[in-house]
């Protein structure tokens, strides 16, 4: 390679992963739909939170293959995070924050 | 290739590493956007459901779990699909990978058959966009989803074809590589959908 980049594009991740991540997915599914099922009042969505984005970083490290990616790639993935966090973040606040209606 | 990529003035080719890694990265940057305009929504989303708690838990009783559920698995299991998919043909295996390509067209496929029969059963109901804020968040966002899907179902059928033409081998991959980020994307974003819209506890 002319370019000397910390991609491993060499790296060819194995059947026997990608099965065992999609194992791991479907139990977290599972566990999603039966914890529904439960009243546990506010807990409920912080669960269904938590257990999607334990999910999706598994998606995105080993079906995305972020895991093998450089820094750059990394922080191309990452940054579309902070500003959602900072769009609904600070839309919550506006609207709870307001004391003249609308 | 010291000498090819030395010559930039013969043309458009790139280093193929560079034009690689810039595909990808340039993928990552599109699906930052995509996150972005999903986020609107969910935004949407996370002000009306904070303001009318139990408006959500009553109009939410109307989806089917069940179907919600079974779509999920499905695109799960196209992801697992897709990812097996890029590795096959980063081994140089194009048959093993247009057979992969083809269960994931198959399971975007379902996905969609699925999805029409909950938005029929909702019409039959006559649950529509306009019934609540609810169910037009519902219907936005699994709509706009649904968008997604056919999106990519379109770059999968080229994918495909160009598989069979033998386009791509082990040295060749980006397309497959960048068009599978696209998939796990629509995969990435239902597995916040489903939580949110179906299984409001």
């Amino acid at each position: 390679m002319s370019t000397h980049s910390h991609t491993d594009r060499n790296h060819i991740t194995g059947n026997k992963t990608y099965v065992i991540v999609w194992a791991a997915l479907m139990v977290m599914t599972a566990v999603t739909v039966y914890v529904s099922y439960i009243n546990f009042g506010i807990l409920n969505i912080v669960i269904a939170l938590v257990v999607a984005s334990i999910k999706a970083s598994i998606v995105a490290l080993y079906f995305m293959h972020l895991k093998f990616e450089d820094s750059i790639t990394w922080v191309f993935a990452l940054f579309p995070l902070s500003l959602l966090a900072l769009l609904i973040g600070m839309t919550i606040t506006d609207t709870f924050t307001r004391t003249i209606v609308p | 290739m010291g000498d090819a990529s030395v010559e930039h003035s013969h043309g458009h080719h790139m280093d193929p590493a560079v034009e690689y890694s810039s595909s990808k990265l340039g993928m990552w940057l599109f699906l930052g956007t995509e996150i972005l305009l999903f986020g609107g929504l969910f935004a949407a989303y996370a002000i009306f459901r904070a303001k009318y708690p139990e408006m959500f838990f009553e109009q939410h009783v109307e989806l089917n779990k069940k179907m919600g559920a079974v779509n999920t698995c499905i695109l799960i299991f196209s992801s697992l699909t897709m990812a097996m998919g890029v590795s096959a043909i980063q081994r140089g295996k194009q048959k093993a990978t247009a057979i992969l390509i083809l269960i994931t067209i198959l399971c975007g496929l379902g996905f969609g058959v699925v999805k029409y029969f909950e938005y029929s059963a909702k019409f039959h109901h006559h649950i529509y966009p306009d019934t609540s804020i609810f169910f037009s968040l519902y219907f936005l966002m699994t709509g706009l989803h649904m968008l997604h899907v056919f999106v990519g179902l379109a770059i999968l059928s080229v994918l495909f074809v160009l598989t069979l033409k033998g386009k791509f081998n082990a040295k060749y991959s980006t397309p497959v590589e960048v068009g599978g980020l696209y998939w796990h994307l629509v995969d990435l974003i239902w597995i916040y959908l489903f939580p949110l819209l179906y299984l409001i506890g």
